[in-house]
């Protein structure tokens, strides 16, 4: 299966080889390296890449390529995923994944890699079992270790590596039990100039973060779950019980999982919470263009429009602007031709506009693009979708825990050409009755 | 200098390995792995890193294990020092450090160990540890990549780890398998339904594997579900979208699915809600090659989920969409709006998505998807543009009633200030022009026109190519363009050249008055071109088309030749031939055969035996394993809610949170129960509640054939004080289990209380006597009518340990409501004059509520009878001399080769109830047969008779 991986920086350089099976040498990512050149952005590499005897699969996470170095026929994305869970892991471990973390901690980048494969094929992927296997690096840890002798590295088999549960470790003890579970929706939207929704759809996912003694056995039950129309779990989730009461019961892993992500289905009209109103125009002939944006807010509920952020892609005739923002702050770079305007929160008495010229190269013809306009922002309090958890219960365990359950909406991704396409973000915060 | 400060590094690196202090050691190896993942060779460290291989400390001993992994390559004999240390590791009472011994003893690629390395995956395949097994499971693809001579032996221990009945392991094994021995596909047979029942609870890189290989391990075992006419076939997409009677109406003839095909399909549907996209994308791909064509939609929602994923994911998910959409439009036409473009997206997910639209495209909403195009056009990515237009192309040749719509369009994008897009246009508007060129003489015009300012070359060849195959449209304008042309030949690309001399060719044809000089002109560069291929073309011309003594026969069909109508060219998807490839795979989403990919076989026209799969072999000398392994066979199989629960005999140690992890855990009770009907071909029964208690008796079920050992077997059992043994004898003919166990499943059994010694053995026909115990289990109560109760029964053809004159039967009932259901009984006011032998409630008694369900239980026939043995000449006089005997005698015609000796094969038996006397005879003459029952049961007889007839008819090839 997997043979050997490269880590390739965002300037081109392998700063991290490993190999599982007989060593390939690093020339084979020559064939990388010419794809990465044709590619105009970093984004532009085929994931997929052929070389006479190779097979070359990669990922951009963090402006870091993972190369994947196959010899024979496999799924690619049984690749590509294992790639992407090796990026959370580091992620996991050491709170970032940059090339600088990655080689501070070389030797347990190495460790993890060595336990997550063995011969090419996935050997440990949980978290929670690698945890068991291999500590993470912390600043008290490493102090003991150094005066005591003692090792990051686990002496027993992790015990979930044999459970029905291996997504947990036994032997988990807290003081506080607590469980939060933070709903976050998106709204992906596409709008045409005249502001009519041309695609709008939702997608949450439930985040969990449980710090739960012993061996609990929680289930979560929506007030509406009929909302959702399309969800995946992680494996905790018992399929069966969902299939039939629409209950997720499950046994959850210690710490950060994601629960699940969901669909809510198109059918279902999205309510956009922000209208743009923007007028972009060029004149034949004149060396100047007018630009004019003005942003205000739409059916929140009542909810604060916050953490608003604009940004556009002028087209390339576009030497520079001079702008003039109602409030917040504007960039524009000249070279990539990116406006990014920082609005911050929208009042509604007075709404936030983006007024002024632009200049354009002398002689350039009027350039006939719409430019794309994406808006980012969050509201707080809000799940766009309308989901509401109903209660959480546990079983299994005596204590009492803390239990808490945060909503939010991420605002959506972008206008495109001459639409606005939109990405949304609500917060709702509230304590459930235990 | 460099190369100098490097040594000296390495020397003190040495001096700290070589110092008493662990944590020195560690600092060093540390600092070595450092090296080791930058790339820089530290292999002259071996000598000194090797000596702590045997190290107490666990990190600096991971660290060394790193080191040796990466250089034993190189330093085969240094390595081999450490070998002992592995040896000694192998038989530590830790799991882990076992495991971790074998992992790097079978990573180190030094061909002299291979032996070592042999006999230690044989010893790690039978540890107690499931870990420790899946790591031998790795070993064994290590070792077959370092010696293939090995194949043998480590086909062995990978059919020896198949059988493991550890989730943990199945993956890993069957990644072995794929990997050794893809084409040993009977060591599946055996472990197709463990598998099945298995695979939701395997770790998720194992299901990927394993749904792949079920994948290949399916198509080449049952036969196709799809209809023959409606596979594949596009113009049927109509038929897909029409009403389901519709459809029903014209599938008379009845296609049953293997009910293991069905069992793959069930297993695997739950796995499309995973959060692991490859096993998504796994599951779709076994539904797209396995499953009835409308049963296919449900994958639908799970792979458009995926496109929300990472942008590689995307990337393999639209290529499989994008193959699938050309086959079956209908299956995302729904989610058209997933798949339009946004900005953001990288240039190559752009250009997939386009090409799933204009897959989509089709009379109803192709306005919605031109009006998208439109905007796409625009696009500051001029690539993208291009493709749209080209997709636009398509989708006007494709659909006739927007092929004008879009021509316009695409005139009005000539006027495009972007060249890209001017060219492109001109390209795909020549593609259609050809369709129907004239009506259009106007465009043609508009594009000479245009000409001058087109620098494209791809874009002039075409308008040339244009000007000369329609100049009788323009006649006036044509000849003008060959001026031009004449004047800047030399500056022009080949390609373009190409075009002016035939362009000047067909003109010298049609209107040589005015072009003749132009021609001899242009023909003249031509003939000194730089470029042979343009001489070339030239020469041919020449002599084509200029009337001269030497000019053959050809010259006088030069018209016929050049103005020939040409066919318009079929603009069709990239993805049109995709389809070769497996879905999922790598080779599809290159779309060349990568090495290691296997071929998916066609469906069998016949399905093979069925009944590989149904018995399990159990070596004779590990019976005394066999007991549980059978049990759990036969649970596991028996209804697909104690699937998850089944697994509790495995070896894990963590059997509770199974049980909790079960989803109809609370108050479901599950258990066997024998209780007992008498013969009738209907019963009612009413269910209600209590506790079931687990009188399950101690069941060894040996289905192993030589006589002997049987009854060394019995024996021993006796000895052993099992209470009830059932002895089941196997048959070895394939022919006789087919009949049989479709049919009617006599089945030979032979009864021994410790106590009591009886057992008849049976020597019907041969040294082996058939057997078969049916694992299928039949519907009693469905969790809906049930109201969350549901209930399954099946035969279990063991003696009735209540009477002899009963059939037992086996219920397993479960709850799948949240509730506790309670007082599970069967009422007293049932049947018709049957003995049934009732259980105890299940539960405790404070009911509050009371639900009664009439239920009804159809036995097959065969299930009524109870072996006998007699001898041949008995049979024949029994057959004989019986005054009441009914009988029966048909013809039934079989294409079925035979394969074994002896063509009359006889059956005795008699009724559980009643005792009466039922003798089966079947003569096989190819290729009919010849049925003959006697018995004094009309009723039954001609039952069986039926059973018979269809059973031998559908078991022929």
């Amino acid at each position: 299966m997997i043979h050997s991986l490269f880590l390739v920086n965002a300037s081109g350089d392998i700063f991290l080889e490993k190999h599982w099976k007989s060593v390939v040498s690093r020339s084979v990512c020559d064939y990388f390296f010419e794809a990465l050149e044709r590619a105009t952005e970093p984004e532009n590499v085929p994931p997929v890449i052929p070389t006479p005897h190779h097979y070359l699969i990669n990922v951009l996470r963090h402006r870091i390529y993972f190369v994947a170095v196959i010899q024979s026929e496999v799924p690619p994305l049984f690749v590509i995923e294992f790639l992407h869970r090796v990026v959370d892991t580091f992620q996991d471990y050491f709170g970032v994944c940059t090339e600088a973390a990655i080689k501070d901690n070389v030797v347990v980048v190495y460790e993890l890699l060595e336990e997550m494969l063995d011969n090419g094929f996935p050997l440990a992927t949980e978290s929670n079992i690698l945890k068991e296997l291999i500590k993470p690096p912390t600043i008290l840890r490493t102090v003991v270790n150094t005066i005591t002798g003692s090792t990051n590295v686990g002496e027993q088999l992790p015990t979930g590596q044999l459970s029905v549960v291996p997504w947990r470790r036994t032997g988990v003890k807290y003081t506080n039990n607590e469980a939060y579970f933070d709903v976050i929706e998106e709204i992906d939207a596409i709008i045409d100039k005249s502001g009519s929704t041309i695609t709008a759809e939702i997608q949450g996912v439930i985040d969990a973060c449980v710090k739960l003694t012993g061996m609990p056995d929680l289930t979560l039950s929506f007030m509406n779950p009929r909302l959702l129309d399309d969800v995946s779990f992680h494996p905790c989730v018992r399929f069966k019980r969902w299939e039939a009461e629409r209950i997720l019961s499950f046994i959850p892993p210690d710490g950060n999982f994601r629960l699940l992500s969901y669909h809510v289905s198109s059918q279902n009209l999205v309510a956009i919470p922000v209208y743009v109103k923007h007028n972009i125009s060029f004149r034949e002939g004149s060396s100047q263009g007018r630009f004019e944006l003005t942003l205000g807010p739409k059916q929140t509920m009542g909810k604060a429009v916050e953490s608003v952020l604009v940004s556009s892609q002028l087209p390339r005739g576009v030497l520079n602007a001079n702008l003039n923002p109602s409030q917040g702050t504007y960039t524009f770079d000249p070279v990539t031709k990116l406006l990014s305007w920082d609005v911050g929160k929208i009042n509604p008495q007075k709404l936030p506009s983006l007024k002024g010229s632009m200049s354009l190269q002398a002689g350039a013809s009027k350039p006939d693009e719409n430019p794309t306009i994406n808006i980012q922002f969050k509201i707080q309090q809000l799940a766009i979708s309308g989901l509401k958890v109903n209660r959480l219960d546990m079983y299994g365990e005596k204590y009492k825990p803390f239990k808490g359950i945060k909503y939010m909406t991420k605002a959506g991704k972008f206008q495109y050409f001459d639409r606005i396409h939109i990405l949304f973000k609500c917060f709702f915060y509230y304590l459930l009755p235990i | 200098m460099l190369n100098h400060r490097f040594l000296c590094r390495n020397e003190d690196l040495k001096e700290m390995l070589e110092s008493n202090k662990e944590s020195l050691k560690l600092e060093a190896m540390k600092r070595i792995v450092g090296l080791i993942a930058k790339g820089k060779n530290a292999s002259e460290l071996f000598p000194a890193v090797v000596k702590n291989v045997a190290s107490k400390n666990i990190e600096l001993k991971k660290l060394v294990y790193v080191y040796l992994v990466r250089y034993a390559e190189e330093q085969q004999d240094l390595a081999l020092l450490s070998i002992s240390t592995f040896q000694r590791a192998l038989k530590d009472p830790n799991q882990l450090i076992r495991a971790s011994a074998l992992r790097v003893l079978s990573s180190i690629r030094v061909p002299i160990i291979v032996p070592i390395m042999m006999l230690a995956i044989k010893e790690a395949a039978t540890d107690l540890s499931p870990y420790v097994r899946k790591t031998a499971a790795h070993a064994i693809q290590k070792l077959y990549s370092l010696d293939p001579d090995q194949k043998e032996h480590l086909i062995e221990v990978i059919e020896k780890l198949l059988k493991d009945k550890s989730t943990l392991v199945a993956g890993s094994v069957v990644m072995a398998f794929e990997e050794v021995c893809p084409d040993r596909i009977d060591l599946i047979h055996k472990n197709y339904r463990k598998l099945c029942n298995l695979l939701v609870d395997v770790e998720e890189w194992g299901q990927v594997v394993i749904i792949h290989m079920l994948t290949r391990y399916a198509r080449t075992q049952f036969v196709s579900p799809w209809r023959e006419d409606a596979m594949f076939d596009e113009n049927n997409e109509k038929a897909f979208y029409d009403s389901e009677e519709e459809r029903k109406v014209e599938q008379t003839k009845p296609y049953i699915m293997d009910p293991d095909h069905r069992l793959l399909l069930r297993n695997t549907k739950p796995l499309l809600q995973s959060r692991n996209t490859a096993v998504v994308m796994a599951v779709s791909q076994l539904y797209w090659h396995l499953a009835p064509k409308h049963e296919l939609s449900i994958i639908t929602k799970s792979l458009v989920r995926l496109l929300r994923s990472h942008r590689e994911v995307q990337y393999v998910v639209l290529q499989n969409i994008a193959t699938m959409s050309i086959q079956r439009k209908g299956m995302f036409e729904p989610f058209m709006k997933s798949f339009y473009v946004r900005s953001t997206d990288a240039t190559h997910i752009k250009t997939l998505k386009l090409e799933i639209l204009t897959n989509l495209a089709n009379e109803a909403n192709i306005s919605t998807i031109l009006r998208e195009f439109q905007t796409y056009v625009k696009s500051q990515d001029k690539a993208f543009a291009a493709a749209t237009i080209q997709a636009i192309g398509r989708c006007a040749t494709n659909i006739s009633e927007v092929t004008d719509t879009c021509l316009n369009g695409l005139v009005l994008l000539l006027s495009n200030r972007d060249e890209t897009v001017v060219a492109e246009s001109v390209v795909v508007i020549k593609k259609l022009l050809q369709t129907q060129p004239s009506q259009h003489s106007d465009i043609i015009k508009h594009m000479a026109k245009l000409f001058d300012n087109i620098t494209v070359p791809m874009a002039r060849a075409s308008i040339l190519w244009l000007m000369g195959e329609y100049c009788e449209h323009v006649p006036k304008i044509a000849p003008d363009v060959l001026r031009k042309m004449a004047k800047t030949f030399t500056n022009e690309e080949d390609i373009v050249k190409l075009q002016i001399v035939n362009l000047a060719a067909k003109l010298y044809l049609t209107n040589s008055k005015q072009t003749k000089l132009l021609t001899q002109y242009i023909l003249n560069l031509g003939k000194y071109d730089q470029n042979y291929d343009i001489r070339d073309r030239t020469r041919f011309i020449r002599q084509l088309i200029v009337p001269n003594e030497k000019s053959g026969a050809l010259s006088k069909y030069a018209r016929r030749i050049l103005m020939a109508p040409k066919p318009a060219p079929v603009l069709q998807s990239a993805f049109k031939d995709r389809d070769r490839f497996q879905l999922g795979t790598l080779s599809h989403t290159l779309n060349s055969q990568a090495s290691g990919y296997l071929e998916l076989s066609d469906w069998p026209a016949v399905a093979p035996d069925q009944s590989v799969r149904n018995v399990e072999v159990v070596e004779p000398k590990f019976y005394s394993d066999s007991e549980e392994e059978e049990e759990e066979e036969e649970e596991g199989s028996s209804s697909e809610g104690s699937s998850s629960s089944s697994s509790e005999e495995s070896v894990s140690e963590s059997e509770s949170e199974e049980n909790s992890d079960d989803s109809n855990k609370s108050s479901s009770s599950q258990s066997e129960k024998s209780s007992s009907e008498s013969d009738s071909e209907k019963k009612k029964k009413t269910l209600k509640n209590k506790k079931l208690q687990q009188q399950k008796p101690d069941i060894l079920i040996i289905t192993y054939l030589p006589p002997q050992i049987m009854q060394k077997t019995l024996l021993l059992i006796i000895m052993t004080k099992y209470i009830l043994i059932h002895i089941v004898l196997s048959i070895s003919t394939q022919f006789f289990v087919n009949c049989m166990c479709s049919l009617l499943h006599l089945c030979v059994f032979l009864a021994c209380q410790f106590d009591v010694v009886s057992w008849h053995v049976h020597v019907s026909l041969q040294a082996s006597s058939p057997v078969f115990v049916p694992e299928t289990s039949h519907e009693l109560l469905h969790r809906m009518t049930g109201k969350g109760l549901s209930a399954q029964y099946r035969f279990t053809r063991q003696p009735c340990i209540y009477g002899n004159s009963m059939v037992s039967l086996q219920l397993t009932l479960s709850n799948s409501s949240d509730q506790a259901l309670e007082n599970i009984h069967i009422s007293e006011k049932s049947s018709t004059g049957q003995n049934i032998h009732r259980f105890n409630a299940i539960g405790e008694r404070h009911t509050t509520k009371e639900d009664e369900f009439s239920v009804s239980i159809q036995p097959a026939v065969g299930e009524l009878l109870l072996p006998i043995t007699m001898s041949e000449a008995d049979f024949t006089k029994e057959q004989g001399n019986t005054n009441t005997s009914y009988w029966h005698a048909d013809e039934t015609p079989t294409n079925r080769p035979i394969h074994f000796s002896v063509c009359i094969s006889r059956f005795a038996g008699k009724t559980v109830s009643s005792g009466s006397l039922v003798l089966v005879s079947v003569a096989l003459k190819d290729p009919d047969a010849v049925i003959t029952i006697n018995t004094e049961k009309t009723v039954i007889g001609s039952m069986l008779l039926r059973q018979f007839k269809t059973a031998l008819t559908n078991s022929c090839p």
